[in-house]
């Protein structure tokens, strides 16, 4: 755990200095993610290992570190009382046409229908391997 | 017995923050597993609500609760790089379907800032309130500093962010299925990108497949909005 948890810290470090050192417009934590594939690809660790088990681990836990954010939703609301409708409406509404658009978007370019792109057969999903499944909610 | 200094100690302690935003999204966990999952409880939109009225009924500063939940906050940073696990697990099927999350992370970002943006405009939101609105579909440090640069609010763009997200969490599943979208890669990246980094963890719910797709479109979404928003913003 430790050491995986080592080499997350690493990457993600390596990312904030490349981004500063840069000026490239991106948080430090996506560069790091990217570092962190490469090297996940260079090493392949098992599923037994201290890495897999420190990168599991943290991506189980995501909801409760936004909890303090989120709480400050809460906090800024009366700033733009006078404004609550535009924002409440242009929040959700864009929020959905961008959801539903970029799920349409999605199914329309999936490899594999019709005979697009590389693997099974036309119509199938991709889906349904390694336990994943169609639709679990 | 020493009630005021108890008080000024325990109000502003990261012991008390991390005890209470913890024990609070464990209570709400709880009941939401207790109630069959429904969206409406879904846990970080309950907790954020009872604490949230928590610090306004016991008069503590949202800026010193925030402080002191620090530790949190800090560990999105590692979660973001680890992120990287699920995405090699399904590095087969993501290098398949490249084009297709390409096509919709490009498309889906240069959307959401237009909608965000004129929607806002539209309905008598002001010019500040609009770009805060913008960079909405980025994760919460890269809306906040697009916000300010382009003359909106931080405080505020986190605000839309943080909706962005919780639509997604409450509702996402749901419009999904209605819109019969049943893909798993495109359920994942509809949530990656629309809905970030909340998003991605409700799209791990569902299953590895989704949460790999969400957690690359995230990323993607954050880079693109940041690349292509001031070219689309008056």
């Amino acid at each position: 755990m430790l050491g995986g948890l080592a080499i997350i810290l690493a990457c993600q470090l390596l990312g904030e200095v490349l981004v500063r050192l840069t000026g490239v417009p991106v948080p430090g934590p996506v560069v790091g993610m990217v570092l962190f594939f490469c090297w996940l690809l260079w090493r392949r660790p098992r599923e037994d290992t201290s890495t897999v088990r420190a990168a599991s681990t943290l991506v189980h836990y995501l909801p409760i570190m936004f909890l303090p954010s989120t709480v400050g939703f809460i906090a800024y609301g009366p700033q733009i009382a006078s404004q609550w409708l535009p924002a409440v409406v242009a929040s959700l509404v864009s929020w959905l046409l961008t959801f539903v658009l970029v799920g349409w978007l999605a199914m329309l370019l999936r490899p594999g229908r019709r005979g697009r792109g590389a693997s099974g057969p036309p119509g199938a999903s991709g889906g349904g391997d390694s336990g994943t499944g169609e639709v679990a909610a | 017995m020493r009630f005021a200094e108890t008080w000024a100690w325990l109000s502003t302690s990261p012991l008390f923050a991390l005890t209470v935003t913890v024990g609070t999204y464990w209570a709400a966990d709880k009941v939401w597993e207790k109630s069959g999952r429904h969206p409406l409880l879904t846990p970080l939109l309950v907790a954020a609500a009872v604490i949230g009225g928590l610090l306004v009924v016991l008069g503590i500063d949202y800026e010193v609760y925030a402080d002191g939940a620090g530790v949190l906050t800090f560990l999105l940073g590692p979660a973001t790089v680890a992120l990287a696990l699920p995405l090699y697990h399904q590095a087969a099927r993501v290098k398949e379907a490249a084009a297709m999350v390409l096509g919709v992370v490009v498309v889906g970002s240069v959307f959401s800032i237009l909608a965000g943006y004129w929607l806002t405009v539209w309905l008598g939101g002001s010019e500040e309130l609009a770009l805060s609105m913008a960079p909405k579909s980025s994760t919460t440090p890269i809306a906040m500093a697009l916000a300010e640069s382009l003359g909106g609010w931080a405080p505020v763009a986190v605000m839309f962010v943080m909706v962005a997200g919780l639509a997604g969490a409450v509702m996402g599943p749901w419009v999904l299925t209605l819109a019969r979208i049943t893909d798993p890669r495109a359920r994942g990246l509809a949530l990656g990108v629309a809905s970030h980094g909340i998003g991605t963890s409700r799209a791990f719910q569902e299953g590895e497949t989704q949460g790999a797709f969400s957690g690359l479109a995230m990323g993607l979404t954050g880079l693109t909005i940041s690349l292509v928003i001031p070219l689309l913003v008056p």
